[in-house]
C-alpha cells in the first residue's frame, strides 16, 4: 500500500505530567488538537503507526549510541518513568515484528539503520501514543534518532532516512500511518525549562511545513544550541518525516508556546494527496 | 572527571529494577561498580542535585533521580539554579558544547 498519513507532534512530559500547571485554555486547545490529529489519523484506516522519536536515555546509552535504531518487538511497553509523574499508566504497547523486519531490510538498502527486540517507552513516544492511540489498539513501531548524546549525525542523514522509510512504506501491502514528534527550541529539564524561543520554532516550522529541504539542512547543531537550546537537537525527527514526504507540503495545525510543558506545542499535518504522493484506495 | 560513569549509573538506575533495588539495599556497593571521582559519589549520596548539574549530567537523567529523591519539579529546577550559584557553571557535558 503507501504511506497514508504523516505529521507531527511534541511530546514533552509536561504535556501530560504537568497539566494542573498549565492555563487551562493552553492545555485544553493543545490537548483538542492532538484530539484532532488522532481523528485525521484514524480516518485514513491505518495498519500500524511509525513514530520517529528522540528518546531521553530509556534503551539507548553512550555505551553503543545507535544514530538510527527501529523497533522489531511483537510488543513493547511503557511508559519507563513514574505513572504518576508522567501521568500515563503502564501499558504492553502492540507492536508487529513481521512488517517491522521487511522495513528494515528496505530501510538497510539505503542506510544503515540497528534493530532492537527490545524496547521501553518513554514520554518522548508514550505521550504521543497517550493522544493518538489511546486505547492501545494500533500496532506500533518505533524510530529512534540519537538527538541527546553527540556527535549526533548530520541533519541530512536524518532527511534520508525519511526518504529510505518512505521507499520501505510505498513497497508494503500495510497502509502506514508515521508521526514524528520531538520540541523545537526547548531547554528540557535545565535551569532554562520553559524558555522557548518562539522565532526560532514560527522560521522552522515554516521551513518544515514548506519541505525546503536545502533550508532544513542548513541548520548547524551549533546554531540550534546557541538559538533552540538542546532540545532543538530533536528537529530531526521533524526533519525524517519532511524526507518521507518530500514534494508535500504541511499545515502547521497548532503552535502556542507552554511554558509550563516546556516547550512550543506543535501539531502538524502533511498534506499526503499532493505532489504524485499515492492516495490510499 | 568521568562524567561518563556518573550518567551511566543513573541510566542504569532510571531503567533497571535490580540497580533501583541495590540502591536502597547497598548503595555504597552500587558505587564501587562504577567508576566515580570523591565529589560525585557524595553529590549522589547527599544528593545533590545542583552539584549533580554542575558536574555535567544530563537533566534528561537527573530529573528522574531528582524525582526519585523526592523533589517536586519546582524544586528541581531551583536546585539546578542553587548548584550554579554556589559551584560555578557546568563544567562537562552536553550543556558545555557552546561557548558564550
Ligand atoms: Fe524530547
Amino acid at each position: 500500500m503507501a504511506l497514508v498519513f504523516a505529521g507531527v507532534c511534541s511530546h514533552a512530559p509536561g504535556i501530560t505530567g504537568r497539566t494542573h500547571l498549565a492555563k487551562p485554555e493552553d492545555k485544553d486547545s493543545f490537548h483538542a488538537a492532538y484530539d484532532g490529529m488522532r481523528v485525521s489519523l484514524e480516518e485514513t484506516r491505518p495498519d500500524a503507526l511509525i513514530v520517529i522519536g528522540a528518546e531521553h536515555f530509556a534503551n539507548f546509552f553512550m555505551n553503543n549510541m545507535p544514530t538510527f535504531a527501529i523497533g522489531m518487538g511483537d510488543s513493547y511497553e511503557g511508559p519507563i518513568e513514574d505513572e504518576a509523574w508522567l501521568g500515563i499508566k503502564k501499558h504492553k504497547v502492540p507492536g508487529n515484528r513481521d512488517l517491522s523486519t521487511r522495513l528494515i531490510q528496505r530501510v538497510m538498502q539505503d542506510v544503515d539503520v540497528s534493530y532492537a527486540e527490545e524496547w521501553k517507552f518513554d514520554h518522548g513516544i508514550m505521550v504521543p501514543l497517550n493522544f493518538l492511540t489511546p486505547r492501545y489498539d494500533l500496532d506500533i513501531i518505533p524510530i529512534n534518532i540519537n538527538c541527546q548524546g553527540p556527535p549526533l549525525s548530520p541533519l541530512a542523514r536524518s532527511y534520508a532516512l525519511g526518504q529510505a522509510l518512505r521507499r520501505a512504506c510505498d513497497e508494503t501491502p500495510e497502509r502506514i500511518a508515521l508521526v514524528g514528534t520531538g520540541g523545537i527550541s526547548h531547554w528540557p529539564a535545565t535551569p532554562n525549562s520553559g524558555k522557548i524561543n518562539e522565532d526560532f520554532d514560527r522560521e522552522f516550522l515554516g521551513i518544515w511545513a514548506a519541505n525546503k529541504k536545502s533550508e532544513l539542512l542548513a541548520y548547524t547543531d551549533e546554531d540550534i544550541y546557541r538559538r533552540a537550546g538542546q532540545g532543538g537537537f530533536e528537529i530531526r525527527t521533524f526533519i525524517a518525516v519532511a524526507g518521507a514526504t518530500a514534494g508535500a507540503t504541511a499545515d502547521i495545525r497548532y503552535y502556542r508556546p507552554i511554558p509550563p510543558f516546556a516547550v512550543g506545542c506543535t501539531i502538524g499535518v502533511v498534506n499526503l494527496q499532493q505532489a504524485g504522493m499515492r492516495t490510499a484506495a | 572527571m568521568i562524567l561518563y560513569y556518573l550518567q551511566k549509573l543513573l541510566f542504569q538506575l532510571n531503567r533497571d529494577p535490580a540497580t533501583r533495588k541495590q540502591y536502597e539495599s547497598d548503595f555504597d556497593g552500587l558505587l564501587m561498580e562504577y567508576d566515580l571521582t570523591h565529589e560525585e559519589k557524595e553529590a549522589l549520596g547527599k544528593p545533590d542535585i545542583g552539584l549533580l548539574y554542575v558536574l555535567g549530567v544530563n537533566g534528561q537523567l537527573l530529573m528522574h533521580y531528582a524525582a526519585l529523591k523526592g523533589y517536586a519539579w519546582p524544586d528541581y529546577i531551583q536546585s539546578m539554579k542553587d548548584g550554579v550559584a554556589q559551584h560555578g557553571p557546568v563544567r562537562a557535558g552536553i550543556y558545555t558544547m557552546v561557548e558564550d
